[in-house]
């Protein structure tokens, strides 16, 4: 799905997280928010996902004005920070939980769920950890069942949130290559965010580089590298 | 003297959380003796007390109709006044912790007044706002409702008295969980109410099982408001903490204790059923992180 962000702003009280930023996301890409905490990426990724709602400006979703679509409606798969699995629920239930919140005439049989979630865990190659508890799986595993969890509604684009923030290097490295195969197997348009430059670079196709609330530069990862556009840019990837 | 001096030098080993034996039977000591004093030997008293001219008579003093009256009374107020508290303290602890708004450090606050304030002055408030010469007490008691001296006034006074239990232990619970699991839920298509029900209450309900056992005890026990405002009418307004001391002005010893015990022992069934439940969802609890 093809995303454009059109001239979006947010303040909170009397703090403008954004000033007015424009972003036009190619279908199927995946981009990275890269920046320093405090530069507006999660508030610009939280706006797309429909758990904010901008100051002012739109937000297209394929051509169509999706800014007053509620967090329902959206249908984004969110992955959080700290992945916020429901802990009293199993792995299953909890990778089900979109699935069975949809209404009765749109909701799959029971069978059809299970056999979904088999599939899912499949996907993120944890087959046999359906019947565990968030509080026994280890931080890598915990962000692969958050992702089968996004991906079961079937969304129309991928959120995350700083998805390999919470893990030590050598799990981060694995996922990096465990979430490009994922975008490359489902097609889904992604957008993360990080404040790990080596991680956007690497693994993103596009890069929109933000700082106090503005985008400084947006471009293909050896772009962005070559020719940074400021000062702010040349400075920030290079650390 | 130069064995003395090696022996002093050797390291202990001893875990950097752990005092001295001296130190550790010192602190074990009193904490058993504090206990005894103020807890223990006061509720085996009271057993003592109940059984002194045996159970027959006992038994006999918690039939008479007063007695009986009482107890009706009293599991009435908790029955009506718990549930309500249940209500309002979810909605409340909901309400702080998962919005922002101006005046919450306010709301915090006064949640917590009917814990600073006298429960006698409470009752007052309600005498005064309820009572047959306020505005609203003689609309109320002309078309037929009266507040004061009945039932509705024990279970508004109840109610003041016992309202953070819940709200209190659930607030932080709830703070520290933070939004992102509610969150969550609605990017996954669930509405406001679906997620309230499967993810907000299932994670607070360890919370929310204390807070109403805590309120529910404090509920059956209250006496300072409940005793301005129910006007003490045995067999029609007197509480059984109202009826024992009633009944421990007029030296019936007997049926004061015997009453008293009754209290204790609701007291006691509803720890006991705290501790069971813990025991049987202990597996939970440890998934849950809490308690």
């Amino acid at each position: 799905m093809h995303i454009e962000i059109d001239e979006i702003s947010k303040a909170f009280g009397s703090t403008a997280a954004l000033q007015p930023v424009s972003l036009a996301i190619p279908s199927g890409a995946l981009v990275a928010l890269l920046g320093p905490s405090g530069s507006g990426k999660t508030t610009l990724l939280r706006i797309l996902g429909g758990l904010e709602f901008p100051t002012s400006g739109r937000v297209l979703f394929d051509g169509q004005d999706a800014t007053g679509l509620t967090v329902q409606e959206r249908r984004a798969g969110f992955v959080f920070q700290s992945y916020a699995l429901f802990r009293h629920m199993t792995v299953f239930d909890n990778i089900a939980y979109g699935l069975n919140a949809r209404p009765r005439a749109s909701r799959p049989t029971r069978a059809e769920i299970a056999r979904r979630v088999t599939k899912l865990l499949e996907l993120i190659q944890l087959p046999d950890i359906g019947a565990r508890y968030p509080s026994q799986l280890s931080g890598g595993q915990r962000q692969r069942v958050a992702l089968a969890r996004a991906l079961a509604i079937e969304p129309r684009m991928l959120l995350l949130d700083e998805p390999f923030g919470a893990l030590d290097a050598k799990v981060r490295k694995e996922l990096r290559q465990g979430l490009r195969d994922i975008h490359d197997t489902t097609g889904l348009t992604t957008v993360f965010v990080t404040h790990d430059q080596e991680e956007a670079m690497e693994l993103a196709d596009l890069v929109v580089v933000m700082s106090m609330g503005k985008i400084e530069q947006i471009g293909k990862p050896q772009d962005i590298r070559a020719r940074p556009a400021s000062p702010f840019v040349r400075e920030f990837i290079s650390a | 003297m130069s064995d003395a001096t090696r022996t002093e030098a050797r390291p202990r080993f001893r875990p950097a959380t752990q005092e001295s034996p001296a130190a550790r039977l010192t602190l074990i000591a009193v904490a058993c003796v504090g206990l005894t004093i103020l807890v223990f030997a006061p509720l085996v008293a009271v057993f003592i007390e109940a059984l002194a001219d045996g159970v027959g008579a006992s038994l006999q003093s918690l039939a008479s109709p007063d007695a009986r009256d009482a107890i009706r009374l009293t599991l009435t107020i908790a029955a009506i006044s718990v549930p309500l508290n249940a209500i309002f303290g979810v909605a409340a602890a909901w309400f702080i912790t998962k919005f922002d708004f101006r005046g919450k450090a306010f709301l915090i606050t006064l949640i917590d007044l009917p814990f600073s304030v006298s429960p006698v002055v409470a009752g007052l408030c309600i005498v005064l706002m309820f009572g047959t010469n306020s505005l609203i007490g003689g609309w109320l008691v002309a078309n037929g409702f009266p507040v004061v001296f009945a039932l509705p006034g024990i279970i508004l006074a109840t109610m003041f008295v016992t309202f953070p239990f819940v709200a209190r232990e659930l607030i932080p619970v709830m703070i520290e969980q933070g939004r992102a699991e509610e969150e969550v839920a609605l990017t996954l298509g669930a509405s406001g109410w679906r997620v309230f029900w499967t993810v907000t209450l299932p994670n607070i309900r360890w919370a929310l099982l204390y807070g109403v056992l805590l309120c529910n005890a404090r509920a059956m026990g209250e006496f300072g408001a409940v005793a301005v405002v129910s006007g003490k009418i045995r067999g029609e307004t007197a509480t059984i903490p109202t009826t024992i001391e009633m009944l421990y002005q007029e030296y019936l010893a007997v049926a004061a204790f015997s009453l008293a015990a009754v209290l204790t022992l609701l007291a006691l069934v509803t720890l006991l059923l705290k501790t069971l439940l813990e025991l049987r969802h202990a597996d939970q609890l440890a998934a849950t992180h809490r308690h």
